[in-house]
């Protein structure tokens, strides 16, 4: 086309738009965020004695995942997140009690369920802010009444719970624990160095200028939303696996949704190690200090949270970039931050 | 003539009971340059955003290149070969520079490619690893501009760039528009700069409470008595 060889004069030497991009993440940096935490685990379970806390530490770091997906990347607080985790369970106990599924075929199933719930709640991506975490609230109470609701014993067993003692697999349900987290950390990964991941990033500064950027923005969204729901859908589908008898309040409990936030802002969103290591860390203070003293351990949160909101927006991975941004500012470096964390890319 | 590569045929938009825009008709040829001024609340932007795809219009039609566009959405009209600037820039501010533009690049140019440097031409280059948001308000309507030349526009809106420049860099901001122009880019350009508007483009459409009251060139329009009216009151 003339007009564009014209333009092509216009210009000089390289195309901005292909030049180096900050934010990427070089490639022994991503192998190592994918296999480490997952390795680390692994060894744990060698010398640690307590495999549940290990499974329970696996399931929060996935859901600190997933909500750093939703949220790091796209700008939604979903605070019914837990509804995922509940579909998921019982995607996986259903699919184990009706169909008779091996539990790891189950999975599948739990990630389906939750899926499905998150394309008939995709229209609250309409929504913004607050209105949006309180909607994603309301619908995943939804949710768990009707699952809860004793008229619907025969099929979901009501209030009174699933056992799935038949297909229990302690070492098994380990495994695939270990497996989710190598999928969890990848999906950081993807959505750090990737065209798509880029797009969320564009997305979440502003919609109106994405889409004149030539970004499908209600696609990405919703392609968004349902990766994090597939993420929380395994995670749940696992824990079913592996604790084999669970009530529906401990599945769709707000609070699982109010730990995977606040792990996920501790350690610092839109990341790839924030959320892991927000994960890792606070279950580890909550195992140490919430289980035996658990008043304590919300006066440890409730402080916490002040601070981080305070003093800390951008989590861990903030505080290092800070860090590593002031050590080169004191050697005259060029202050640029070289933290393997990455630059900062949210709000969050 | 050539057939008009961007045809604008009654156009209207209301919000409510309020009228925006009404009855606005307009054709671009390939590398024309048409000014559209008006007093505050006249309907410049809301052409732009209705032409644009932001808005769907309550009436009329908008064709580029001869194919109807229907109104959106935003991305459709950026891959059929439209795109914009705003009033205020919407630079992604937490993205890079180099990272606005590989955006544009990756999603908004389907078929063209543009191998020339955009940032070159608004006078950024160099500033590809910078954020975004701590670009001055110059530079990020620059940054405006240069993503969307990323998508490589037959036609291209552009919303009072020349707003809150220095004398020197409303210069640098004519000799732009003037280079898009001679590159092909039809260019409609909102601007209440009348000096700024007389170094890139002859042509203007003078818009008033939502209807056009004049279209012709620059120097008719400052005689019209209706244009002189509107902008000197009675």
């Amino acid at each position: 086309m003339p007009r564009l060889a014209r333009l092509r004069r216009l210009g000089g030497k390289a195309n901005g738009a292909s030049g180096p991009v900050v934010g990427r993440i070089s490639k022994p940096a991503s192998v190592a965020a994918i296999v480490v935490p997952a390795a680390g685990f692994v060894v744990a379970n060698i010398f640690y004695p307590n495999q549940q806390e290990l499974v329970m530490m696996m399931v929060y770091l996935v859901m600190a995942q997933g909500i750093n997906v939703i949220y790091g990347f796209t700008g939604y607080l979903p605070f019914g997140y837990a509804g995922f985790f509940g579909a998921g369970a019982y995607g996986l106990a259903l699919s184990v009690m009706y169909l008779h599924v091996p539990a790891e075929l189950g999975v599948v199933f739990a990630i389906v369920a939750a899926v499905v719930v998150a394309m008939l709640l995709s229209p609250l991506l309409r929504l913004d802010g607050v209105y949006f975490a309180i909607a994603s609230l309301a619908a995943t109470e939804a949710l768990y009444v009707v699952i809860s609701n004793p008229s619907l014993t025969a099929i979901t067993k009501g209030p009174y719970g699933v056992n799935l003692i038949a297909v229990y697999n302690s070492n098994a349900s380990f495994i695939a624990a270990v497996a989710l987290v190598i999928v969890a950390m990848a999906v950081a990964v993807y959505l750090r160095s990737s065209r798509f991941g880029l797009a969320l990033r564009a997305i979440r500064n502003d919609a109106v200028s994405a889409e004149y950027a030539g970004l499908r923005v209600v696609q990405h969204r919703a392609a968004a939303w349902l990766i994090s729901a597939a993420l929380a859908g395994a995670a749940g589908g696992i824990f079913a696996w592996y604790t084999s008898t669970f009530y529906p309040d401990a599945v769709f409990d707000t609070s699982i949704s109010i730990f995977a936030i606040v792990f996920a802002l501790f350690g610092g969103v839109g990341t790839v190690w924030g959320p892991a290591l927000g994960a890792v860390i606070l279950f580890g203070i909550y195992n140490a200090v919430g289980i035996s003293e658990p008043q304590y351990f919300q006066l440890i949160y409730g402080v916490l949270i002040v601070l981080l909101v305070l003093f800390l927006p951008g989590g861990l991975a903030g505080l290092a970039r800070h860090l590593v941004a002031g050590f080169n500012r004191i050697r005259g470096g060029a202050g640029r931050s070289a933290s393997p964390l990455g630059p900062r890319t949210g709000d969050g | 003539m050539a057939n008009p590569i961007l045809a604008i045929s009654d156009l209207a938009k209301s919000f409510g009971g309020f009228i925006a825009l009404d009855g606005v008709s307009l054709e671009l040829q390939e590398g024309e340059v048409v000014g559209l001024v008006g007093p505050n609340g006249s309907g410049k932007t809301t052409l732009i955003n209705v032409v644009s795809g932001l808005y769907a219009p309550s009436r009329g039609t908008v064709t580029l290149g001869g194919r109807p566009l229907h109104g959106g959405p935003p991305h459709r009209v950026v891959r059929s070969g439209m795109n914009r600037t705003f009033q205020v820039p919407k630079s992604l501010g937490t993205l890079t520079v180099g990272e606005n533009l590989r955006v544009a690049s990756a999603h908004g140019a389907q078929r063209r490619t543009l191998e020339g440097d955009p940032l070159e031409l608004v006078g950024l280059a160099g500033l590809e690893r910078r954020f975004a948001n701590s670009l001055n308000a110059s530079q990020q309507k620059r940054l405006d501009l240069a993503r969307a030349l990323v998508t490589a526009p037959q036609v291209l809106l552009v919303d009072e760039l020349g707003a809150g420049l220095s004398p020197a860099e409303l210069d640098d901001a004519a000799g732009v528009l003037r280079k898009l122009a001679a590159a092909g880019i039809a260019l409609l350009v909102v601007e209440h700069l009348m000096g700024f508007l007389a170094k890139v483009t002859s042509r203007v459409l003078v818009l008033n409470a939502g209807q056009q009251i004049f279209q012709g060139s620059l120097e008719e329009a400052v005689r019209d008595p209706q244009v002189v009216q509107v902008f000197l009151g009675g």
